[in-house]
């Protein structure tokens, strides 16, 4: 760099140039604002401290460590009243994740269908989906958290009612399903040689399911193969090869295999004493929630994947057409897979309010992470602060997990551009 | 949906600055009203009647402490509470007292940093079925759907109690008596456990209150009293002996018939110094000496109190049991006014 010397004088720098200096004035006031910034958060946490000092108490975690004394009803891993705070909390976390889980799965399906059916040509079908979704979206969520918690409480027979010679209600599904105003009961599936358990220290996750998960993965994989085989021969020879056989097998036949090798069977629900045993039972707590929470979110989910295909122009509808494809294969291949773009990024906010309404389980008193570490835990322990902090930084976590999970998954489906 | 949890938390964590100062008797007295934290509705202990005031025996003791404070028995904000948000609302100053069926235990004293002071019923925990169960013991209640109110120390002996007899359950967690009303009677579970005197209260609303059973069995021992936080001695002082002046006025004859003419002086010393005409005792703690008139009273002595709400001749009808006075086999019993 050449380098010309004694040209324009240096200016020599003042004070007042932090003010009237535009080059200096942005520093200024960003310095400035950040300095009360932190002012606010030092007297924030000073304050927080001393309050605390004044009602003399400390801030420490060390209540998690302590025994629980509570039951939950609904857990997903091993959990008695005399395990620790901690161990509870994580059964929280777990029934908040499987909620989540559920509700995210059945608001999409939920969504899909009822965006893509409102533009129906069919003006009855239509106009029922216009009805669902302003209905559902326009009444708070607690509110139909609350009716679906009432329905199966009010509306459904005792376990009592199918009790006796002649009883008054019976169960669904050639006697495999009761509906009982206490949840429902659904057959499970057990295995009569299953692998058993491993051993982590606390959790123990069943190698069945590893098994079963392992070998249906395999299968996809192989039959990803299958397909891409099928195209390869179809480029080269212009013949498609018939793979539908083939693919069945490869996705069935191992699966089927495993099952028979585990000696899988169902285990039905039965009525015995009080309540009916066996099966896997589905409280009301979780159904109102899981409806609540998916039905009402499905109505906004309707909108966004209505706007993502309303986005599309109406050409490459047209074009798909005049290629004699049938209206269904034009949504699947050409619109759908375009409108995603448009649809993924409203959508992971919808997965976020899902997973952060789960909280609103204690209403119907279902046992999430609000209601074991944020209620129960806290109101035992009286550690408000450490506990709603924690509380708090576990949610964030889920969230930005959730939120980075669907951003990969949102670069994947977006328009490339080169 | 917990608005006391969340404000709690926010006024403990930033904005209320020195709640734990001996203020609270001037605090409540500049005020003039008392923030009393009461349950939502349990019959007969607390709840609103058909024109929205609230009675009960629990309630009566805020109003007894308003009346000796401010001298007004309805200078008093009552503040519904449940068993999560109740602790927070009390700790974070959003009430001056609790006087909610709760019950004393060394943690709640202890760790969570309140003063109990008194018992103002000795409670027990049982179950209640429907008679249709044809279930006479809580022994028989293995693999039993269970309504229990969570935050409680009901949920921590259900949990204790069904373990030590190697029974299952199925707990089913509810935040107010009123919710747990209606999925018991709606079914959703089989069994309804808290307090008996709560169990009690809750069968006497029902439509066929013979249609349950309260189970024989008493799991716990629950003595529940008023409580205030830690750290301002006058003013747990005054709720303490509002509550004493109630129970030793049954003691000592002192109705709410004969206080007018007692309160003019008597020749027993121990009347005297209660009501005010020997001695200053109101004094020593920042009152005036007709403190315990003015409570008395309200609604009378603490036999009257309860005779009045939950007695037996009420649709509660709980007799007094544990809760007569020690002169009559009970546990009722004052220190001395001296």
């Amino acid at each position: 760099m050449a380098v010309t010397q004694g040209e324009a004088p240096r200016e020599s720098f003042r004070l007042s140039m932090l003010l009237y200096d535009t080059r200096y004035r942005s520093y200024t006031i960003q310095i400035f604002a950040l300095m009360l910034l932190m002012l606010g958060a030092a007297w924030l946490i000073d304050n927080t401290l001393r309050n605390l000092q004044a009602l003399g108490k400390d801030f420490s975690f060390a209540f998690l460590w302590n025994v629980a004394g509570y039951d939950i009803s609904q857990r997903p891993i091993e959990y008695d009243s005399t395990m620790t705070h901690g161990r509870a909390a994580v059964v929280g976390f777990l029934n908040t994740i499987i909620l989540a889980i559920m509700a995210c799965v059945l608001a999409t399906v939920v969504g899909v269908i009822a965006g893509v059916l409102r533009l129906s040509n069919n003006w009855m079908v239509a106009r029922l989906m216009t009805v669902y979704v302003e209905v559902f979206r326009n009444i708070p969520t607690l509110l139909w958290i609350l009716i679906f918690g009432a329905i199966m409480t009010e509306a459904m027979p005792p376990p009592s009612a199918f009790r006796g010679d002649e009883p008054t209600a019976s169960m669904a599904f050639f006697d495999s399903v009761a509906v009982t105003n206490r949840g429902v009961y659904v057959p499970a599936p057990e295995f009569s040689r299953g692998l058993g358990a491993l051993d982590l220290g606390g959790v123990q996750p069943s190698l069945n399911a590893i098994a079963f998960i392992l070998v249906v993965a395999l299968s996809i994989w192989a039959n990803r193969r299958l397909i891409a085989h099928a195209t390869r021969v179809q480029n080269a020879t212009g013949v498609r090869p018939k793979t539908w056989w083939k693919s069945l097998l490869i996705l069935f036949g191992p699966v089927i295999l495993l099952l028979w090798a585990l000696g899988f069977h169902l285990s039905y629900p039965e009525l015995r004493g009080f309540n009916f045993q066996g099966g896997i039972h589905m409280r009301n707590s979780l159904i109102a929630m899981w409806l609540g929470l998916g039905i009402y979110t499905g109505a906004f989910i309707a909108e966004n994947v209505r706007a993502g295909i309303l986005a599309i122009s109406k050409g490459q509808t047209e074009a798909a057409f005049s290629l004699g494809l049938q209206p269904g294969k034009t949504m699947r291949l050409v619109i759908l897979p375009q409108a995603l773009r448009v649809i993924i990024p409203p959508l992971i906010s919808q997965y976020l309010n899902i997973t952060k309404n789960t909280s609103l389980g204690l209403a119907v008193g279902y046992m999430d992470l609000r209601s074991t570490l944020g209620g129960i835990t806290i109101n035992q322990t009286g550690r408000e602060l450490e506990g709603m902090m924690l509380m708090m930084l576990i949610y964030l976590l889920i969230s930005l997990t959730i939120s980075g999970a669907m951003n990969v998954y949102n670069s994947r489906v977006k328009l490339k551009e080169r | 949906m917990n608005k006391s949890t969340f404000l709690g938390t926010l006024a403990v964590g930033a904005l209320a600055a020195g709640i734990a100062s001996a203020q609270t008797l001037n605090d409540v007295q500049s005020r003039g009203e008392l923030n009393c934290g009461v349950s939502t509705g349990v019959n007969g202990f607390s709840a609103p009647d058909a024109n929205g005031v609230w009675q009960g025996f629990d309630v009566a003791v805020c109003r007894a402490v308003a009346a000796a404070v401010l001298d007004d028995p309805n200078a008093v904000n009552f503040v519904p509470t449940t068993g999560q948000t109740r602790f927070t609302a009390l700790a974070s100053g959003e009430v001056d007292m609790l006087a909610r069926n709760t019950t004393w235990t060394f943690s709640r004293d202890v760790d969570l940093r309140f003063t109990f002071t008194g018992i103002n019923y000795y409670d027990g925990q049982g179950f209640m079925v429907d008679r249709g169960l044809g279930v006479s013991s809580a022994t028989e209640l293995d693999g039993a759907t269970v309504c229990i109110q969570t935050g409680t120390t009901t949920e921590l002996n259900l949990a204790d109690y069904f373990r030590v007899n190697g029974m299952d359950y199925e707990p089913v967690p509810i935040e107010t008596n009123a919710e747990a009303q209606q999925q018991y009677l709606a079914g959703a579970c089989d069994v309804y456990t808290t307090d008996v005197s709560g169990l009690a209260a809750t069968r006497a609303s029902f439509e066929n209150p013979g249609d349950h059973v309260i189970l024989p069995e008493v799991i716990s021992k629950e003595p529940l009293g008023p409580l205030v936080r830690h750290g301002d001695d006058q003013w747990a002082d005054i709720v303490r002996w509002v509550l004493n002046a109630l129970i030793a006025a049954e003691e000592l004859g002192v109705t709410s018939t004969n206080l007018a003419e007692l309160a003019a002086g008597t020749n027993n010393p121990e009347i005297n110094r209660l009501l005010g005409t020997e001695g200053n005792l109101g004094e020593m703690f920042g009152l005036d000496n007709e403190w315990a008139v003015r409570a008395l009273a309200v609604g009378g002595n603490y036999g009257e109190i309860f005779a009045a709400n939950i007695g037996e001749q009420t649709p509660i009808g709980l007799a007094r049991g544990l809760n007569a006075q020690w002169t009559q086999g009970g546990l009722m019993y004052s220190p001395p006014f001296r």
